[in-house]
């Protein structure tokens, strides 16, 4: 599939000079931030877990086929049914395979990055089955026929009063509401009826134990748990880096993963499936690749499959905080998404990593310790390498270049410059031919440069 | 041989014909992590903060006489006790088949293994619940378990489960809850509204 | 042996006091600090755009023209980042030379609170001044604890600042934001950059600071730049020149402010 090319400062623009949207976004996440600060704070061995967690997940991905086999051999002696799927359109054709199997007209579904990453709701739609998120933010964004703009708060975008007009299209509110609390306890009546009457439940999964064949799935609403305690089949989806060896290696990344998410201590729920609920129950596993294999191959880009989906990088990011998820015109947006992209489709999202002023708090905020900022200054030169920089771009980093290989030349035209700047009138300079100046006045330019001043007076020679 | 099966073996055989070193897996020492001098006292002031309640008390039948001063609770007409030397429910869950007909439950009493004081976490084995919906589906929710059964952190507690031998269990820190809208925090999102733990010594 | 003083391109045409400041400092601190005059640009623009083959001979020529000094001082971390971390790729073949220049080259403030041991000035600004964080400086350097870590770390700079008498210290909410610069990505994001930029000028003015300070020039350049378009009541300093002592000066409107875009 050919993807368009997204230019992301142009795709950011209406988000980020829009002033009652970007600051008002800005502030709820680092809000969001803040509240992990303190959470982290309060683990006075938070450094050394996050290096323990980087460590098991580097390990895993380096032995991952050993480990897949092995969960694939402790999920089917608990009674689990283990798919593999090459890519998204497998992953949704075996979801719906199953589906038919069991006749099924209603299915509800919690958070999963994975099949917002197949397009399966419109894929199971497309054949005729109702999909419900469960997920509020998700139930939103769906109502809205949007897509989520962060990965773990899916309508950190969207305000109250505009999902107030949402409910009272789709659920009946009153016109106007738009305390969050009517507006959440509006959605647990609605999707309490679809609970009741979903067929099948689909989750995500946040971890799978290859010692255990067990998945873990974390909620805060319940709505996981809910959704695959009732019907007779839970289909658990989830992209192979979710692995971890060993039961006992939750401990750390259960520690980690609420505390950079939301700034709580553990997610409200944790919940451990161990093969199905009874005999008469079904738990089906599928397992996809979609490009993370091949990723893994990749030596430089590899470590961004240690990621554990906590969304710590796009609420500490200032440039996601000011330009939105939508922006970046992927499932994953922010530093983990500018890095992943590109790997899908380096001339599509060319432009992400650039959207990035490698100010490096993605990397210290980072629970796994995924290096992202170099790993998006990589990315630069590897579509330098393969020619997807603009040529202007290019041609303006080798006259860059050509002049600070001779000091005499850069002297002179620094001095040029400043006399230009200088003695031209302001329009001249400061036009929208200039990018920097459209917002910024250029450095009042001196009549002395360093070097010249130290010339005349330091220099005896 | 179906898709799924050469799926299965071209995955495996991409990551294969690609070896990487790597170290071997690091030794988690439960001993370097944080301890606590009172452990129930952090449990009780960490599940506070995520919207619980936590009641100390002596003898189970203080849970019946704090539930009957919750309105919520006095007024509740469907409530199911797993733990009926504490509280005697009105809904048998054992006797349904279907866990679709428990949807109307007011109140679940149940069961929980242990506590975990850095977060305020509850861990309830599958086992104890006839349908593992009774931990979702109710209004309301009261959880009861000893105090003495205490951990520090999610190291002690997942080396006090061991191996996994049920097929279901859940740490449960708080009621549900959301922060969707706006980011302001809603408790009771589609599970219970309420959580009280109760901690019998 | 005398030190080599390394000053960043911009610092050398557009801020040259910076440079002298810093000179003027470390001669006041008894060293013999020499400017070798054969130096241009780090290479950050091209590396940071991606462009290695064009950034190699420009580093390559930087570590020849250090070699030989004890010391590399400079007062930017952002470009004394680049040559510690970000060389090293261009060096394969024979890095001795790369090394010894990586493990002599210091940011200001990093040589006077390491190196030196600096612990007395002989200097006032009495004014009120919050610290702007350089990203570099704090994330790449680890002059400071930056707020996401939980590592414990000296303040440099700050501690050095703490070393001039009469300041006023002001603390912005958000202690280590970028302010939006990040080199070329002022330029490719002019939008987010300026937004970015607007916001940190916004919580340094809240805190009713006079005079923003920082180790790096670069990004008070982009400040500079907004506040003088938009007639903030507040400077910009780089931490050298309150180190010696410069009096503050009000950042100058645009000669012709009618004409600037708005």
């Amino acid at each position: 599939m050919k993807l368009p090319i997204v230019d992301h400062p142009t795709a950011a623009r209406p988000f980020v000079t829009n002033p009652k949207r970007s600051p008002w976004h800005d502030k709820a996440l680092w809000f969001v931030r803040s509240k992990r600060d303190k959470q982290a704070k309060g683990v006075s061995e938070w450094e050394h877990l996050r290096e323990l967690a980087s460590e098991i997940k580097t390990h895993t991905v380096a032995n991952l086929a050993d480990y897949l086999e092995k969960f694939e051999q402790a999920a089917t002696n608990l009674g689990a049914t283990v798919h593999w799927a090459a890519d998204a359109a497998e992953h949704n054709e075996i979801v719906l395979k199953i589906l038919r199997r069991h006749e099924t007209l209603r299915i509800v579904k919690s958070k999963s990055m994975l099949t917002e990453e197949c397009g399966l709701n419109h894929f199971l739609e497309n054949n005729g089955i109702e999909v419900v998120d469960t997920d509020l933010g998700e139930r939103i964004v769906q109502l809205r026929d949007e897509t989520p703009s962060h990965i773990v708060l899916p309508a950190i975008h969207i305000k109250k009063e505009e999902v107030g007009e949402t409910f009272h299209q789709h659920l009946g509110t009153e016109k106007g509401a738009s305390d969050p609390k009517y507006l959440t306890e509006a959605a647990r009546q609605h999707l309490r009826n679809k609970f009741l009457l979903g067929e099948v439940g689909i989750t995500g999964v946040n971890f799978a134990i290859a010692e255990t064949g067990g998945i873990v799935v974390c909620t805060n609403e319940g709505n996981a748990d809910l959704g695959v305690s009732l019907p007779k089949v839970h289909i658990a989806c989830m992209g192979i880096e979710k692995l971890i060896p060993r039961f006992q290696d939750l401990s750390v990344f259960t520690r980690l993963l609420a505390r950079s998410a939301t700034g709580q201590p553990i997610t409200t729920y944790t919940s451990h499936f161990h093969g199905p609920r009874d005999p008469d129950s079904e738990l089906h596993i599928v397992l996809v690749d979609n490009g993370r294999t091949r990723l893994r191959g990749n030596s430089e880009f590899r470590d961004s499959l240690n990621c554990i989906r906590c969304g710590a990088c796009m609420n500490t990011c200032p440039v996601y905080r000011r330009s939105g998820g939508h922006s970046y015109h992927a499932t994953v947006p922010g530093p983990i998404g500018s890095v992943l992209s590109p790997t899908r489709d380096a001339k599509s999202y060319k432009s992400l990593p650039y959207a990035c002023s490698l100010c490096g708090s993605c990397t210290d905020v980072c629970p796994v310790k995924i290096p992202l900022h170099h790993q998006l200054l990589a990315w630069r030169k590897e579509l330098v390498g393969r020619g997807l920089l603009p040529v202007s771009k290019r041609v303006s980093m080798r006259f860059a270049s050509m002049l600070f290989q001779r000091p005499r030349l850069f002297a002179v035209a620094g001095k040029c410059g400043r006399t230009a700047l200088r003695v031209l009138p302001h329009w001249m300079t400061h036009n929208r031919l200039n990018t920097w100046t459209i917002a910024r006045e250029l450095p009042s330019p001196p009549r002395e440069s360093f070097r010249e001043w130290y010339g005349r007076n330091r220099n005896d020679d | 041989m179906n898709a799924s099966t050469s799926s299965r073996r071209s995955m495996l055989d991409r990551i294969r014909t690609r070896p990487l070193d790597s170290n071997p897996l690091p030794t988690v020492n439960p001993s370097r992590m944080t301890t606590y001098s009172d452990p129930v006292q952090k449990f009780v002031e960490i599940l506070g903060t995520v919207g619980g309640q936590a009641h100390i008390i002596d003898r189970p039948e203080q849970i019946g006489e704090t539930l009957n001063a919750i309105e919520v609770f006095t007024n509740a007409r469907r409530i199911a006790s797993l733990v009926p030397e504490a509280i005697q429910g009105d809904v048998d869950p054992s006797c349904f088949d279907d866990p679709h007909g428990l949807a109307s439950l007011d109140w679940v009493v149940a069961p929980g293994e242990f506590i975990v004081a850095e977060n305020g976490a509850i861990w309830v084995d599958g086992r104890s619940l006839p349908h593992r919906v009774l931990l979702f589906i109710p209004q309301y929710l009261a959880l009861v378990v000893s105090r003495s059964q205490v951990v520090n952190h999610m190291h002690e507690a997942y080396a006090r489960i061991g191996t996994p031998t049920t097929n279901f269990g859940v740490f449960v820190s708080g009621p549900s809850k959301t922060a969707d809208i706006e980011q302001s925090l809603v408790l009771g999102a589609h599970g219970c509204r309420t959580l009280q733990v109760f901690l019998l010594p | 042996m005398p030190v080599a003083l390394f000053v960043p391109c911009y610092i050398d045409q557009f801020y040259p006091d910076v440079a002298v400041a810093t000179l003027e400092l470390l001669e006041r601190l008894g060293l013999d600090v020499v400017f070798p005059e054969a130096q241009t640009c780090c290479g950050q623009p091209m590396a940071n755009t991606g462009c290695a083959s064009e950034t190699a001979p420009v580093a390559r020529r930087m570590v020849e023209i250090f070699a030989d000094y004890d010391a590399v001082i400079c007062p930017s971390g952002s470009c004394t980042a680049m040559i510690r971390h970000h060389y090293a790729e261009y060096f394969t073949e024979d890095a001795t030379q790369y090394e010894k220049v990586a493990s002599r080259t210091f940011e200001l403030c990093e040589y006077l609170h390491d190196v030196l041991q600096v612990e007395r000035l002989n200097v006032r600004f009495p004014h009120r001044v919050s610290l702007h964080q350089s990203c570099h400086g704090l994330r790449e350097l680890r002059l400071g604890g930056s707020s996401e870590s939980m590592t414990p770390r000296v303040d440099k700079v700050r501690e050095i600042l703490e070393l001039v008498e009469g300041i006023e210290w002001c603390t912005p909410e958000r202690s280590d934001e970028c302010c939006g610069f990040g080199g070329t990505f002022a330029v490719n994001e002019p939008d987010v950059s300026a937004a970015m930029g607007r916001d940190r000028i916004a919580d340094h003015l809240a805190t009713g600071s006079h005079v923003i300070a920082s180790a790096d020039m670069s990004c008070l350049m982009h400040l500079q730049g907004l506040i003088r378009r938009e007639e903030q009541p507040i400077s910009v300093m780089h931490v050298a020149q309150i180190l010696v002592g410069r009096p503050v000066t009000r950042p100058a409107v645009p000669s012709n402010p009618s004409e600037a875009i708005r």
